[in-house]
C-alpha cells in the first residue's frame, strides 16, 4: 500500500518552543520545549501513528505541521511546498488540502449552528462550489460517514459523542484534503463506539486514498491502524518504526516501558508477563534533563547519556531509535 | 452465622431529570466475599458507579431516589442505616477512591493536613500519632520523602502521586472493602501501571476487598478474580475473571471483547463493532436492554428481559439466547 519514495509530508529538525512571560512587562523567564527537534517523513497512503503520554507534544506536533503554531526553528514541507515559508493567504488556500480532526466532539462543533452549517462551512469559506450545490454535497458528505442526511437540520446536542465525531470528520473531508491529522480522535469515546470510528477512518482511506497522522496514547488502537509508529517522550522522538517491527522490537527502553504498561484484555497474560514498571514521573517540558531525555526514568542509563544527546539513527531499514544504548546482536 | 462481606440484592436507583425520570440501576445483586476483588465492567452510563455510590449512599437525594434494594454490609443493611451509622461504615469499614483526585482534595489545604485532620477525628489520634501515621501511610504508597511532603500543597502534586494520596487516604483506617471508581483513567499509562501494582501490593498486604469500576477491559484482567459486566442498568454477564475472558456469553460482553485490538496480533483484522448506541434508560427496559443492537436477537428479547440464569463454572448471563449454539433457550 505504501510507496516509499512518495513523501507527501516531510518534517526537519521542528522545534516548538512556547515562551513564559512573568511580570508586569511581559519578560520571557524561559521556555517550554514542547517539541525540540524532531525529523519525519509521511508517506502517501500510509497512517503514521503519533503515540506517547499527555505532555510529550505529540498534540502540539500535529498542531505545528498544519502551521497552527508558527515553528521556532525547523521545516515543515507538504508535497512540494514549505509550509512554514508560505504567506498567509497561500497557507489558506493550502488548508483545504490539510486537516485537522479533534478530540473532543462536544467541544470542537458549534452548539448554535445546525449541522447542513457545520459541514458546509467549509465549502462556504473557500467558496469551493457553486451555492445551489452546497446541500447535494453536504448530504454526500453525511453519506460518506454514515450519518443520515436527513438529519442535517439537526443540532450538535442532538447527536451522541460517535455521531459528533462522525460530523467533525464530514467537516474535515469537505474540501477533499489528501492529509489528515487525527487528534485523539476516538479518546473521548465509549469502548464500543471506538471501533466503529476506527473502523470509518479505515474505510475512508481506502475509499479516498487518505493520508492521516493518527496522533493518540492509546497504543493498542495506534498498532491497529498504523502502517508506522512513532513514540514521542518529553518533546523528541525516541522510536519510529513499522507498526509490527516496533511491537515486536523495540529498542528503546521508554518503548519497552510503554508496550508493558498497556493493559491486555487476556487474564493468562498475567500470568507469565512480568510488568516493566517505570519508576517516577515525567519531568518537566520546561526543565528538560541535560543529555537524554530519558535518562532520569531509564533502567539502564549511564554517566555518559547525562551529557550527550543520542542521536535519532536508522538502526536497522525503516527502524529509528534514539538512544546509545541500541544493541543489535541482543535482538 | 457467618455473613458474605457484601451482598447486594435488587437494588434499584433512579434520578429524576428535567428532561424526566432516568432508571439508572435496574436491580442489581452481587456478591462479594473476603478478600476478592471484583470488577465492575461497563460503559459510561450503564449504572456502574451509581450502583456504588447508591450502596454508600452518597447520591445527592433528591434528585437521585433509591427506589428498591438491600445492602448487606456483614449483615447489616447499608441501606436502611441512618445518617450517622452510614457515616462510620463510609471512610471506615469501606473506603472509596474515585477519577480525579483532584477535585477529591482541598487545593488550599497541604497533604499533611488533609491526611491527619481524620484520623484525629476518626480514630482519635494526637498531632504526632496523626503526623506520624500520614508518614507511614504515603510511605506505603510509594511516595518518597514522605515527611518533607506533608507540607506540600496538592498541586506540587503529580496526578499519579495525587492518586497515591487517594489511595493512602483512603486506607487510614483499614477498610475491609475499598471501592475504587476508575482511579486510573485520567492517568497515563505507565502511571496506570504504577497505581494498578501498587493496588495489587496492598490488597495482598492488607487482605481487603476490593470493587474495581472500570471500562476498560485490560486493567480489569489484570486486577480483577470476578468480573461483573453492566448495561443499562443490569449486570448481564458475571464470571470469574478467566472463565469470562476465554468463554464470554453474553452478545454484549463478545462484542466489546472483539471490539479491541488484539495486540499479539501481526495481521490486521477488521475491528468488530456493536452498531447503535446504549440505550438513554428514560423508562425502565421491559425488554432487553441490548436487543436493539444485537446480531443474536429473537422476538422473545423484544418482549421479555431475561434475568440471570447460571450455566455453569459459577458463570451467570442474562440472555434468552444460548450463543454457543445460536438457539433460544428454553
Amino acid at each position: 500500500m505504501t510507496d516509499n519514495n512518495d513523501v507527501i509530508v516531510s518534517v526537519k529538525n521542528l522545534k516548538m518552543h512556547f515562551p513564559i512571560l512573568r511580570g508586569v512587562i511581559q519578560r520571557q523567564v524561559g521556555s517550554v520545549r514542547a517539541v525540540d527537534g524532531i525529523s519525519f517523513d509521511i508517506h502517501r497512503g500510509e497512517t503514521l501513528g503519533l503515540v506517547g503520554e499527555s505532555g510529550c507534544g505529540k498534540s502540539t506536533t500535529g498542531r505545528t505541521i498544519l502551521q497552527l503554531y508558527k515553528p521556532t526553528e525547523g521545516r515543515v514541507f507538504f508535497q512540494d511546498k514549505e509550509l512554514n515559508t508560505l504567506k498567509a493567504e497561500e497557507m489558506r488556500q493550502m488548508r483545504k488540502e490539510v486537516q485537522m480532526i479533534f478530540q473532543d466532539p462536544y467541544a470542537s462543533l458549534n452548539p448554535r449552528m445546525t449541522i447542513r452549517d457545520i459541514v458546509a462551512e467549509p465549502l462556504v469559506a473557500f467558496g469551493a462550489i457553486p451555492g445551489k450545490e452546497i446541500d447535494e454535497r453536504v448530504r454526500e458528505l453525511m453519506s460518506l460517514v454514515r450519518l443520515d442526511p436527513d438529519f442535517m437540520a439537526r443540532y450538535p446536542h442532538e447527536f451522541s459523542g460517535g455521531q459528533r465525531q462522525r460530523i467533525g470528520i464530514a467537516r474535515a473531508l469537505a474540501n477533499r484534503p489528501s492529509f489528515i491529522v487525527c487528534d485523539e480522535p476516538i479518546s473521548a469515546l465509549d469502548v464500543s463506539i471506538q471501533a466503529q470510528v476506527i473502523n470509518l477512518f479505515e474505510d475512508l482511506q481506502k475509499e479516498l486514498d487518505l493520508t492521516y497522522l493518527f496522533i493518540a496514547h492509546d497504543l493498542s488502537m495506534v498498532r491497529h491502524i498504523s502502517d508506522r509508529v512513532a513514540v514521542m517522550y518529553l518533546g523528541i522522538i525516541v522510536e519510529l518504526a513499522d507498526r509490527n517491527e516496533i511491537y515486536r522490537n523495540p529498542f528503546h527502553p521508554y518503548t519497552q516501558a510503554l508496550l508493558s504498561a498497556i493493559p491486555v484484555a487476556d487474564p493468562a497474560y498475567y500470568e507469565t508477563h512480568n510488568r516493566m514498571v517505570l519508576e517516577g514521573d515525567v519531568p518537566s517540558p520546561a526543565n528538560p534533563p541535560s543529555g537524554c531525555r530519558f535518562r532520569t526514568r531509564c533502567p539502564i542509563a549511564d554517566e555518559h547519556c547525562a551529557v550527550e544527546r543520542p542521536e535519532f539513527r536508522e538502526v536497522k531499514p525503516g527502524h529509528f531509535v534514539e538512544c546509545f544504548k541500541v544493541n543489535l546482536s541482543e535482538k | 452465622m457467618t455473613y458474605d462481606l457484601l451482598d447486594v440484592q435488587n437494588l434499584e436507583t433512579r434520578f429524576k431529570t428535567p428532561e424526566g425520570v432516568v432508571h439508572a440501576v435496574n436491580g442489581v445483586s452481587f456478591k462479594l466475599n473476603e478478600g476478592e476483588t471484583l470488577g465492575v465492567v461497563g460503559e459510561s452510563g450503564c449504572g456502574k458507579s451509581v450502583t456504588m455510590l447508591s450502596l454508600l449512599k452518597l447520591i445527592p437525594q433528591p434528585p437521585g431516589e433509591i427506589v428498591a434494594g438491600k445492602g448487606f454490609f456483614k449483615g447489616d443493611d447499608l441501606l436502611a442505616m441512618d445518617h450517622n451509622e452510614i457515616r462510620k461504615v463510609r471512610g471506615g469499614q469501606i473506603a472509596m477512591i474515585f477519577q480525579d483526585p483532584m477535585t477529591s482534595l482541598n487545593p488550599v489545604m497541604t497533604i499533611g493536613k488533609q491526611m491527619e485532620e481524620p484520623l484525629k477525628l476518626h480514630l482519635g489520634f494526637n498531632s504526632t500519632q496523626a503526623r506520624d501515621r500520614s508518614i507511614e501511610l504515603l510511605e506505603q504508597v510509594g511516595i518518597p520523602r514522605a515527611a518533607d511532603r506533608l507540607k506540600d500543597y496538592p498541586h506540587q502534586y503529580s496526578g499519579g502521586m495525587r492518586q497515591r494520596v487517594m489511595i493512602a487516604m483512603a486506607l487510614a483506617c483499614a477498610p475491609q472493602i475499598l471501592i475504587a471508581d476508575e482511579p486510573t483513567t485520567a492517568l497515563d499509562v505507565t502511571i496506570q501501571a504504577q497505581i494498578v501494582d501498587l493496588v495489587i501490593r496492598l490488597r495482598e498486604e492488607l487482605g481487603m476487598a476490593i470493587v474495581w469500576i472500570t471500562h476498560d477491559l485490560g486493567v480489569v484482567a489484570s486486577i480483577a478474580q470476578r468480573v461483573a459486566v453492566m448495561y443499562g442498568g443490569y449486570i448481564i454477564e458475571e464470571a470469574p475473571v478467566k472463565e469470562l475472558f476465554n468463554n464470554p456469553r453474553h452478545p454484549y460482553t463478545i462484542g466489546l471483547i472483539g471490539s479491541l485490538p488484539q495486540i499479539e496480533l501481526e495481521g490486521r483484522k477488521r475491528l468488530y463493532s456493536i452498531e447503535g448506541m446504549p440505550p438513554m434508560l428514560y423508562q425502565k427496559p421491559r425488554s432487553c436492554p441490548f436487543s436493539p443492537r444485537c446480531q443474536w436477537v429473537r422476538e422473545r428479547c423484544r418482549q421479555e428481559n431475561p434475568v440471570l440464569e447460571s450455566v455453569g463454572n459459577n458463570h451467570t448471563v442474562a440472555c434468552w439466547v444460548d450463543v454457543t449454539t445460536g438457539s433460544e433457550k428454553a
